[in-house]
C-alpha cells in the first residue's frame, strides 16, 4: 500500500466527526462566486475558421495543429447540437461568445511562476489553490500529520483560456513525468501530442467533442514514462473569470507500461446572471500493467435559485485500456454547473483491464445534471464497477444515464452497477437510464437502482442530537454518498464532503 | 440531419399504407379510425435510427408485406389453456370463425365484434377505442399502435359488469404463409368487475395488435397469452391499460420462438392505491428476436407496480427489455420494482436492456435491477452431484430461473399449463 492509501484509510476512519465539521464550518453560499478584476485580451466574439486560426496561433501552434483544429471546426459546423440527454438546453449562440481570453499580463509568458502577475497568483490562493511550490493544499485539517512527501501535489493552473504556470515541474521532469500545460506540450513534445490527441475521443466524436477540438486552448498534457510512479499527485485547477466567455480545455494523459498517477482536477467560477459554456475533452491512454486515477471536484457556478447564470458543462472524458490489466478510476464529485452532461467513459481494451466509476452528483435549485458513464467490455476478463449517487433538491433534475457493454470477445466480463437516488422535496427529479448489452454468456452484470427519499428516522434522530435539519441532511447525505467519498484523495474528499453540504443549502423548510 | 429521418419514416408509412385498405366502418369507428390516421401520418413509421427501436429493427414489421411464415405443426401437443374451462373465440389468419368459436353468452360478459359493432352510432367501446392507444403515445410515439387502431378489420369488445362466469379465450389460428393481420380488441370492467382474458397463437405469419384495457375502480384484469411457437411469423403487440382507484391488473406473456416479436405494454394507473403486475417469460433458440417494452406510468397515490421478466436465450437469440417507471408529481407512497434478467445458455446470445426510472415526486420507493449470465456452475454441479443428469438440471435451473415471472400468474390451474409448455420446450430445445 502506497502512503496515499493509508492517507485514505484514515479518512475513511474519521469521516463521520470530519463530515460534521466540515457541514459546521460551511455557513456561505457558493463560496467562489468572486471575480478576478483583471485587464485581459479577447480574441474577437464569434467562432469562424478565422477564431480558430487565431487561437493556434496565439498558442504558436505548428501546421499540422492547425490543419486539425481547423478540420474539426468544418465537421463541427455539420452536426447538430445532441438532445436526446433529460436537459432543457436554453438555445446556446455559439456566436455570442468568446473564444479567447487570456491576462494581459501574460502577453509575454512568465519564465517562472515568480514573474506570474501577483493577482493571478491571489486569485489561485484565494481558491486555496497554492502555486508556490513549498506550500502544500491549503485549508486541510489534519494535513500535518502526513508525512511531507505524501503531500506535494503539483498543479497546473488554467485562467480561462491559459495556463498561468504548471509547479513542480522540475522535479517531476527527474522522475521522468512530463507535466505541463497541453498548449507548451504541443510545441515542445509535438510527437507525443500528434500520437495521442484524438486517439481516444475521436475529433468527430460528438457535437461537444468536435467544437472543443477546434478552438481548445488549453489544458494540461501529462505523460508518464515507462515503470514510474509518479512521485506526487497532479492536478489542475480551471478557472473561468471573464465574462461572456466560453472555456474549452483539452486534457491528455498518457500512462505508459506499469505506471501510475493520481490527477486531481477542480473547477469553479464567478456568480454572473449570464450562463456561460464550458466544453471540455479529456483523453487518457492507459498502457498495460498502468494505472491512472482521475478525481474531478466540479464545483463550476450552478445559477442562483431561479435558475439565472450558471455554466453549461459539456465535457466528454475518456480512456482507453490499451494494454492488459491496465486499470483507471474515474471518481467524480458534481455539485455546480446549471447544466451538466458528462460522462467520463471507459474502454477496456487489454485482457483483465479494469474500470472504476464513482459519482456524486447533487443538483438543487435549478440545476439540471445528466450524467454517468459508460464501460465498454472488448477484453477478455474485464471488470468494471459503477457506484453513483445522484441527490436532487429543489427544483433540480438528476439522471444517471450509463452503458455497459460486454462484446462478443470479453470473455468472463464482470461488471456490478449501482445507482442511487436521493429525492429532497417533491418538485424535484430523480432519473435512471441505463443501456445494458450483453454479447456473450461469460460474462455477468448487474445492476441496481434504488430511488428515495431521506430517512425520517434518521433525521429525527439527528434532530434529537442537537442538529439543526440542514445540518441533519447534509448528515445523511454524505452518508449516503460515503463510498464514492472514500475514493476520493483525502484533499479532495474533504473539499466534497464540504460541498455536498453546501449544495443543498436551502433545499429544506 | 433530423429531415432525411422524418422523410424515411413517410415513405416508410406511404408504402406501407399503398399495400392496406381502410376497413369500411361507419358510425363511431370512422371517426376513431379518422383520428388514428391523422396520428399516424404525423408520426410515419419507426425506423432503424428511432431511439426506441435502438435494439430492435422495424423493418420486417413496417414492410408493405410480410414475409413467408410456414404454419407450425404442434403434432400432439396440446393447445394452450386446453384444460380450462373457458370460453373460446377462434380467428383464423385474423378472420373470425364462428363454427369453431363458443357461444360468448357463456362468459356472462357482453362480447360484440368490431366489425359488427363499427357500424352502430353509439357504443360504449368508443371511450376506449384508439383513446388508450392515443394517450399512450407521449411521450414516445408508437406508430404501429396508431396504424393497428385506423386499419385494424378485426377483434373483439368485451365489457364486464360482474364477476366473469368463465374465462374467454382469444384463439389465433395461422394457417395461410403470408397472411398479414391487424387485430384491435378493447375491453372495459366496470366497477367491482372481474375478467380473466387468455389469448392463444401467433394469429397469422405478421401479425400486429392491439389490446386496450380500461379497469374501472375496484375491478381486477388478468391477462396471460402465449405468442405461439411458429418459426419464422413476426409479431407487435401493444397492451394499453388505464387503471382507477383500488383496481388490480394482471399481465403474463410467454414468447416462445418467432423471429421477431415486440411486445410494448404501457400501462397508466390513475387511481389511487392500484396495482399493476407485469411479467414475462421468452424463451428463444436460434434466430429469435424477442423485445418487451413497458411503460409504466404512476399518476396516483399509494399504488404498486411490479414488472418482472425473464428470458432464457441460446444459439444466437437476442433478447431487449425497455422497461420503465415513471412516477408524475404528486404520485406520493409509490411502490415501483422492476426486473430483468437473461440466462444466456451459450456463448452466442445477447441480452439488450434499458431499464429506467423517471421519478418526479419524493416520497415513493421504486427499484429496478437487471443482471444476465450463465447458467450457475455451482448449481448445476450441487444438482449432478445429487444424481440429477445433466439435462435434467439443466432444465430445472432453468425453470427456477423463470419461477418469479410465472408466481405472477395468479390462477393455478392456467400456470399450471403454461409450466407444462415451458417444460415441453425445455424438453424438446435441450435434448
Amino acid at each position: 500500500m502506497s502512503v496515499l492509501d493509508e492517507t485514505q484509510t484514515e479518512v475513511r476512519e474519521g469521516v463521520d466527526r470530519e463530515t460534521v465539521e466540515a457541514v459546521q464550518a460551511m455557513a456561505g453560499k457558493y463560496k467562489h462566486g468572486w471575480e478576478t478584476e483583471i485587464e485581459m485580451d479577447f480574441a474577437p466574439k464569434g467562432l469562424n475558421e478565422d477564431i480558430v486560426r487565431l487561437i493556434s496561433a496565439k498558442n504558436e501552434e505548428p501546421e499540422w495543429m492547425t490543419d486539425w483544429r481547423l478540420q474539426a471546426f468544418r465537421r463541427w459546423q455539420q452536426m447538430e447540437e445532441p438532445d436526446w440527454a433529460m436537459l432543457k438546453i436554453p438555445m446556446i449562440d455559439y456566436q455570442d461568445q468568446y473564444y479567447y481570453a487570456k491576462p494581459k499580463s501574460m502577453q509575454v509568458k512568465p519564465k517562472s511562476l515568480d514573474e506570474v502577475d501577483p493577482k493571478l497568483l491571489a486569485t489561485y490562493e484565494k481558491l486555496g489553490i497554492p502555486l508556490k511550490e513549498q506550500m502544500i493544499l491549503a485549508g486541510v485539517e489534519g494535513a500535518d500529520q502526513i508525512p511531507a512527501e505524501g503531500r506535494k501535489v503539483a498543479v497546473d493552473a488554467v485562467f480561462d483560456s491559459v495556463s498561468v504556470g504548471t509547479t513542480f515541474k522540475e522535479e517531476l521532469k527527474k522522475a521522468g513525468v512530463i507535466f505541463m500545460s497541453i498548449s507548451e506540450a504541443v510545441r515542445e513534445h509535438p510527437d507525443l501530442v500528434r500520437k495521442y490527441l484524438g486517439s481516444v475521443v475521436p475529433q468527430s466524436d460528438n457535437y461537444f467533442a468536435t467544437l472543443n477540438s477546434a478552438v481548445f486552448s488549453d489544458g494540461s498534457f501529462v505523460y508518464i514514462p515507462e515503470g514510474v510512479r509518479c512521485p506526487m499527485e497532479l492536478s489542475t485547477y480551471f478557472r473561468i473569470n471573464a465574462e461572456n466567455t466560453g472555456q474549452f480545455e483539452r486534457t491528455l494523459i498518457i500512462a505508459e507500461k506499469g505506471s501510475y498517477v493520481s490527477y486531481l482536477e477542480g473547477c469553479t467560477a464567478p456568480k454572473r446572471d449570464i450562463a456561460q459554456l464550458h466544453a471540455a475533452v479529456v483523453e487518457i491512454v492507459v498502457q498495460e500493467d498502468a494505472e491512472v486515477k482521475y478525481s474531478t471536484v466540479q464545483n463550476w457556478y450552478p445559477g442562483d435559485e431561479e435558475g439565472r447564470g450558471g455554466i453549461y458543462n459539456f465535457v466528454t472524458k475518456r480512456a482507453d485500456c490499451r494494454g492488459d490489466r491496465a486499470k483507471v478510476m474515474w471518481t467524480q464529485v458534481e455539485t455546480g454547473s446549471a447544466i451538466t452532461w458528462k460522462y467520463p467513459s471507459c474502454i477496456l481494451r487489454g485482457d483483465e483491464s479494469q474500470g472504476e466509476f464513482y459519482s456524486i452528483a447533487i443538483a438543487n435549485n435549478m440545476q439540471q445534471a445528466d450524467t454517468g458513464t459508460k464501460m465498454i467490455h472488448l477484453g477478455k476478463n474485464t471488470r468494471s464497477r459503477i457506484v453513483s449517487k445522484g441527490i436532487s433538491a429543489g427544483k433540480a433534475q438528476n439522471t444517471y444515464r450509463g452503458l455497459v457493454s460486454m462484446h462478443p470477445k470479453a470473455k468472463n466480463g464482470r461488471n456490478y452497477t449501482q445507482c442511487d437516488s436521493l429525492l429532497i422535496g417533491d418538485k424535484c427529479g430523480a432519473h435512471t437510464v441505463p443501456y445494458i448489452e450483453v454479447k456473450n454468456n461469460s460474462s455477468r452484470v448487474e445492476h441496481e437502482a434504488t430511488t428515495s427519499k431521506v430517512d425520517d428516522d434518521q433525521l429525527f434522530y439527528c434532530r434529537s442530537r442537537g442538529m439543526d435539519e440542514e445540518e441533519a441532511v447534509a448528515l445523511v447525505v454524505n452518508g449516503f454518498c460515503k463510498e464514492v467519498l472514500q475514493a476520493l484523495p483525502m484533499e479532495f474528499a474533504m473539499e466534497a464532503q464540504s460541498l455536498v453540504a453546501i449544495s443543498l443549502e436551502g433545499s429544506v423548510g | 440531419m433530423a429531415q432525411p429521418q422524418a422523410t424515411q419514416k413517410q415513405e416508410a408509412l406511404a408504402a406501407r399504407l399503398a399495400a392496406l385498405r381502410l376497413p369500411a366502418s361507419g358510425g363511431w369507428l370512422s371517426l376513431a379510425r379518422g383520428l388514428a390516421e391523422t396520428r399516424l401520418k404525423d408520426m410515419g413509421l419507426p425506423g432503424r435510427r428511432d431511439e426506441y427501436w435502438r435494439w430492435t429493427n422495424p423493418a420486417a414489421l413496417v414492410a408493405p408485406e410480410p414475409a413467408p411464415a410456414q404454419p407450425f405443426d404442434a403434432q400432439d401437443e396440446a393447445p394452450a389453456f386446453d384444460a380450462i374451462d373457458r370460453v373460446k373465440l377462434v380467428f383464423t389468419d385474423g378472420v373470425f370463425d364462428a363454427e369453431a368459436s363458443d357461444d360468448p353468452a357463456l362468459a356472462g360478459v357482453e362480447v360484440t365484434r368490431l366489425a359488427q359493432a363499427g357500424a352502430h352510432d353509439v357504443h360504449w367501446a368508443h371511450e376506449v377505442y384508439g383513446v388508450l392507444e392515443a394517450a399512450g403515445q407521449k411521450p414516445v410515439e408508437r406508430p404501429l399502435a396508431a396504424l393497428n387502431s385506423a386499419y385494424a378489420t378485426e377483434g373483439v369488445l368485451i365489457r364486464a359488469t360482474a364477476k366473469a362466469a368463465k374465462p374467454i379465450h382469444l384463439i389465433y389460428n395461422h394457417e395461410s404463409d403470408s397472411s398479414d393481420v391487424i387485430l384491435h380488441h378493447c375491453v372495459k370492467i366496470e366497477e367491482g368487475a372481474e375478467l380473466t382474458l387468455l389469448e392463444s397463437g401467433p394469429a397469422a405469419a405478421r401479425s400486429n395488435m392491439v389490446l386496450e384495457v380500461l379497469v374501472a375502480d375496484g375491478a381486477g384484469f388478468h391477462h396471460v397469452r402465449t405468442q405461439g411457437r411458429d418459426h419464422d411469423r413476426q409479431a407487435a403487440t401493444h397492451l394499453f391499460a388505464r387503471l382507477g382507484d383500488g383496481s388490480r391488473f394482471k399481465s403474463f406473456t410467454l414468447t416462445a420462438n418467432g423471429v421477431m416479436t415486440r411486445n410494448e405494454a404501457v400501462v397508466e394507473l390513475l387511481g389511487d392505491d392500484a396495482v399493476a403486475h407485469l411479467a414475462g417469460a421468452a424463451m428463444g433458440d436460434g434466430d429469435f428476436h424477442q423485445d418487451d417494452t413497458v411503460f409504466v406510468t404512476h399518476d396516483a397515490e399509494r399504488c404498486e407496480s411490479r414488472q418482472v421478466f425473464k428470458k432464457v436465450l441460446r444459439n444466437g437469440a437476442v433478447g431487449v427489455f425497455q422497461g420503465k417507471i415513471l412516477v408524475k408529481p404528486g404520485a406520493q407512497k409509490t411502490d415501483g420494482y422492476q426486473i430483468s434478467q437473461s440466462l444466456l445458455l451459450d456463448e452466442d446470445s445477447q441480452f439488450l436492456a434499458k431499464p429506467e426510472l423517471e421519478i418526479y415526486a419524493d416520497d415513493v420507493s421504486c427499484s429496478h435491477g437487471s443482471t444476465s449470465g450463465a447458467i450457475d456452475d455451482t448449481a448445476l454441479f450441487y444438482l449432478r452431484s445429487r444424481g440429477v443428469p445433466e439435462r435434467a438440471a439443466q432444465s430445472l435451473l432453468v425453470l427456477a430461473f423463470l419461477a418469479e415471472a410465472l408466481e405472477e400468474i395468479e390462477d393455478e390451474a392456467i400456470a399450471e399449463d403454461i409450466r407444462g409448455r415451458l417444460e415441453g420446450w425445455l424438453n424438446r430445445r435441450m435434448g
